[in-house]
């Protein structure tokens, strides 16, 4: 494939990230509005951060005027899940790919665009990347940018349709490779049962959804790696079929 | 305000791109460790199923129109389509229950 042909393949995989993300994004903007920042400091904070669950905490922060240190740590502890998304989309680089390439595929390292690039077939070429980037980010962006300065330009029934777009998305990746392969399925059917537990049992459920997702994504893919490691032909990594 | 809001902004914006690019950067070789490979395979399908569940029950406007967009998107994604039809028709679905039921 060409260059052009993963720009437009990621460019077509993002679109429902992209959408997705007006859905939440815009939601970002009505906050923003209500913690009186500008339209300019919302876009600008979307465009810089690109996740969601760090910026709603870093708004409340900054409305109650946290300690810069404060505001540090509140978003390493929920964005570490990052480092393991991209300890894991290491491997599917190129091991000659340049430094450019990898500061620009860092930018894009949130839940959804981690999940496509990191199920694409074999090595990821960047291009693939910066079309999953080019539509996703800019639908993140926009949606802060209407939100801010509307709050019901789309009807909440649109928004609220919308809001399962992404997690549409990640059950498209993570259920057609459970039919093939009954680990992955074991994975996918203990991480939601064990999520669930954690959300809503006493104690369990203080944790925050950041380390909620590192301490189950540690123990669970710990688990199966020690009871099934894979064979070397599998090491491609994850695929689906878009 | 005490605080400037740019210097929040830097700081939250700074603090998650080293989160992301440090792995990205310094992890340029292909690991050997069978167990850290492994590992790293399973990890998207757990990291993702613990974000979408039960989270996708609480996404929509009530926990209906959430659980009838959850089965519809498994059973497409079940079926193979593609990553867009079943986020696309997942979205629909929830629009048309919460439509008919006037919620």
């Amino acid at each position: 494939m060409k260059r052009r042909d993963y720009l437009k393949a990621g460019l077509r995989d993002g679109f429902p990230i992209g959408l997705g993300y007006l859905a939440v994004s815009f939601t970002f903007g009505i906050m923003g509005k209500n913690a009186g920042i500008s339209a300019w400091e919302a876009v600008l904070i979307s465009a810089t951060n690109v996740t969601s669950a760090g910026q709603f905490a870093g708004l409340s922060l900054m409305t109650a005027q946290a300690s810069y240190l404060e505001v540090a740590v509140t978003q390493f502890i929920i964005n570490l899940r990052y480092c393991l998304m991209s300890c894991a989309l290491s491997q599917k680089l190129d091991a000659k790919m340049p430094f450019f390439h990898r500061f620009l595929i860092s930018y894009g390292v949130t839940d959804e665009i981690f999940g496509v690039t990191v199920s694409t077939e074999g090595k990821l070429s960047p291009f693939y990347s910066y079309g999953v980037i080019g539509i996703a980010v800019p639908g993140w962006v926009l949606g802060t940018f209407l939100g801010i300065i509307s709050g019901n330009i789309l009807p909440a029934r649109v928004i609220s349709a919308l809001s399962v777009a992404l997690y549409g998305m990640f059950i498209a990746i993570i259920i057609p490779p459970s039919r093939d392969n009954k680990v992955v399925a074991g994975i996918v059917l203990s991480s939601m049962a064990l999520s669930f537990v954690f959300t809503f049992a006493p104690l369990l459920k203080e944790i925050s959804s950041g380390f909620r997702i590192i301490i189950l994504t540690l123990l669970i893919a710990g688990a199966a790696a020690a009871l099934f490691p894979i064979k070397d032909e599998a090491k491609e990594g994850p695929s689906y079929g878009a | 305000m005490e605080h400037n809001i740019y210097i929040y902004i830097l700081i939250m914006a700074g603090v998650t791109y080293l989160i992301r690019m440090l792995p990205l950067t310094l992890i340029r070789k292909e690991i050997k460790s069978t167990y850290i490979k492994s590992f790293l395979y399973y990890v998207p399908y757990a990291t993702l199923a613990v974000m979408t569940f039960p989270a996708i029950l609480s996404a929509t406007a009530n926990i209906w129109s959430a659980a009838v967009g959850f089965a519809v998107a498994l059973i497409l994604a079940y079926q193979k389509k593609s990553l867009i039809s079943v986020s696309l028709i997942s979205c629909a679905s929830v629009f048309l229950v919460e439509l008919i039921t006037g919620i």
